[in-house]
């Protein structure tokens, strides 16, 4: 489980790419590759190890203003877990 | 003419020679017949090309990639594009300072393959003393913080030792292990009675293969790939035909997939005359098993087609004689007998010695 003062960072094999052709972002590693939407987006250049998984959901509180603290919160700690158990992110420990 | 589909990946196979001769490689029975390699400013062109078309990820292969002396000018290239770049490699001949040149350039991962866990049946299996320089170019792989692949692929001689192989990966903290079992195309069907595991084998390496995977999640990545022979429904080849993959082999044919030139009948452009861009979109070739409208029975009405995508052509040719058919390799196919026979044929051949017929070049002098 991720702890909030943990600091994220993406994984040496991991590439953030702006996909010129979608408009959106893409996280590339060996093989294969996950498109992201807006809020993965912003989440996934946040992850430099050092901003703390907070930072980050404040972060985007302030850009999605009619969502809840807590709904935000769980849709970071989803999506960090989603990376980290493809072994994407490095710091949650 | 079709612009639905987009490539991520292009598959650059820069040269068919290796040092290696390992009787499962996937290039073509009659690679030493194939002409000469394209040259450096032709692959940089074909890169540029690749990137305005959607693809995102280059996989520089072979034979073997390192034998091309152009290779920095390729990386180089592929990361000024943006490409993320992975080195597929038997890790031979290779140095420290090279590999280290290509780290600078911006390689991005690196894919060591390695045939068996000890050197004696390593070396038997590439056909020349290798392991050792193997394990040596993981090290360096390593020590360079590059993400590194350990490629095993299985077969009846090696799968035993998958616990060991996955201990090899763990000493080397390889990010990714690829247990892959061969796929019974070009050499590997013609080595396929000395290969083909039997079911009790694969289901044990299975088991071992889930259990390290659970162990080992958001540590080390553990892909186990099945043998389509023992699937209940066939692989999806490529993820379908001409949707995702580009291959372009050493003499400048742009293919569907490695092996598609063993298919007659159909006819493949060379980028040394065509754009990128318009074989995609308009080769006869890419366009003859795309979508659904070419689907046999039982593909047609069959829930899975979107999925599986009536599996592997190839494998419909060497086996049924029909590139048009359902992969054999599917339970619902009417040909399925051709794969339960080879099956037999495996449970039968279980615990005997192995003779493989190694890759090599010979035979094919004349034209």
């Amino acid at each position: 489980m991720t702890s909030a003062t943990a600091r994220p960072q993406l994984s040496r094999k991991v590439r953030l790419r702006f996909d010129r052709r979608t408009g959106r972002y893409m996280l590339l590693y060996p093989e294969t590759g996950l498109e992201l939407n807006r809020t993965a987006t912003e989440i996934a250049c946040l992850c430099t190890g050092e901003c703390t998984i907070d930072d980050i959901a404040q972060h985007l509180a302030r850009i999605y203003v009619d969502l809840s603290t807590a709904e935000i919160k769980r849709n970071v700690h989803d999506f960090l877990n989603t990376l980290a158990g493809r072994g994407l992110l490095q710091g949650l420990q | 003419m079709n612009h639905e589909y987009r490539p991520y990946t292009l598959i650059a196979e820069i040269t068919y020679r290796c040092p290696l001769r390992c009787p499962y490689c996937s290039n073509p029975i009659d690679y030493a017949r194939h002409g000469a390699e394209i040259d450096t400013d032709t692959w940089l062109r074909v890169f540029h090309e690749a990137e305005a078309l959607g693809v995102v990820q280059l996989n520089l292969t072979g034979g073997e990639p390192l034998l091309r002396d152009d290779l920095e000018l390729f990386i180089e290239k592929a990361s000024k594009l943006e490409l993320y770049t992975n080195l597929i490699t038997s890790g031979i001949p290779l140095t420290f300072e090279r590999l280290s040149r290509f780290r600078a350039l911006g390689l991005n991962s690196v894919q060591l393959s390695i045939q068996g866990t000890r050197p004696p049946e390593s070396d038997r299996i590439a056909g020349a003393p290798s392991f050792h320089r193997k394990l040596e170019a993981m090290h360096w792989v390593k020590s360079l913080e590059l993400p590194l692949t350990m490629n095993v692929v299985l077969h009846r001689d090696n799968i035993a030792d998958i616990a060991d192989f996955i201990k090899l990966a763990e000493d080397f903290s390889t990010d990714r292990i690829e247990l892959a079992n061969v796929q019974y195309l070009g050499w590997a069907l013609q080595n396929r009675s000395a290969l083909l595991p039997t079911r009790e084998q694969l289901e044990r390496a299975r088991t071992v293969a889930e259990h390290a995977r659970g162990r080992l999640q958001g540590k080390m990545e553990v892909v186990f790939v099945t043998p389509d022979y023992y699937s209940v429904y066939p692989k999806s080849c490529m993820d379908g035909w001409g949707r995702r993959f580009i291959v372009v082999n050493p003499e400048g044919f742009a293919l569907p997939c490695h092996l598609a030139q063993t298919i007659p009948g159909l006819h493949f452009e060379n980028v040394r005359q065509c754009h990128l861009e318009e074989i995609w979109h308009h080769s006869s070739s890419f366009n003859q098993f795309r979508g659904d409208g070419w689907l046999p029975d039982p593909c047609r009405t069959c829930d899975r087609r979107a999925r599986d995508f009536g599996g592997c052509r190839c494998q419909a040719f060497h086996v049924t004689g029909n590139a048009g058919a359902t992969d054999p390799a599917c339970s619902l196919s009417p040909d399925h007998g051709r794969i339960e026979s080879a099956r037999r044929q495996a449970s039968h051949l279980a615990g005997l010695p192995v003779l493989f017929e190694y890759r090599s070049g010979r035979g094919f002098t004349q034209t």
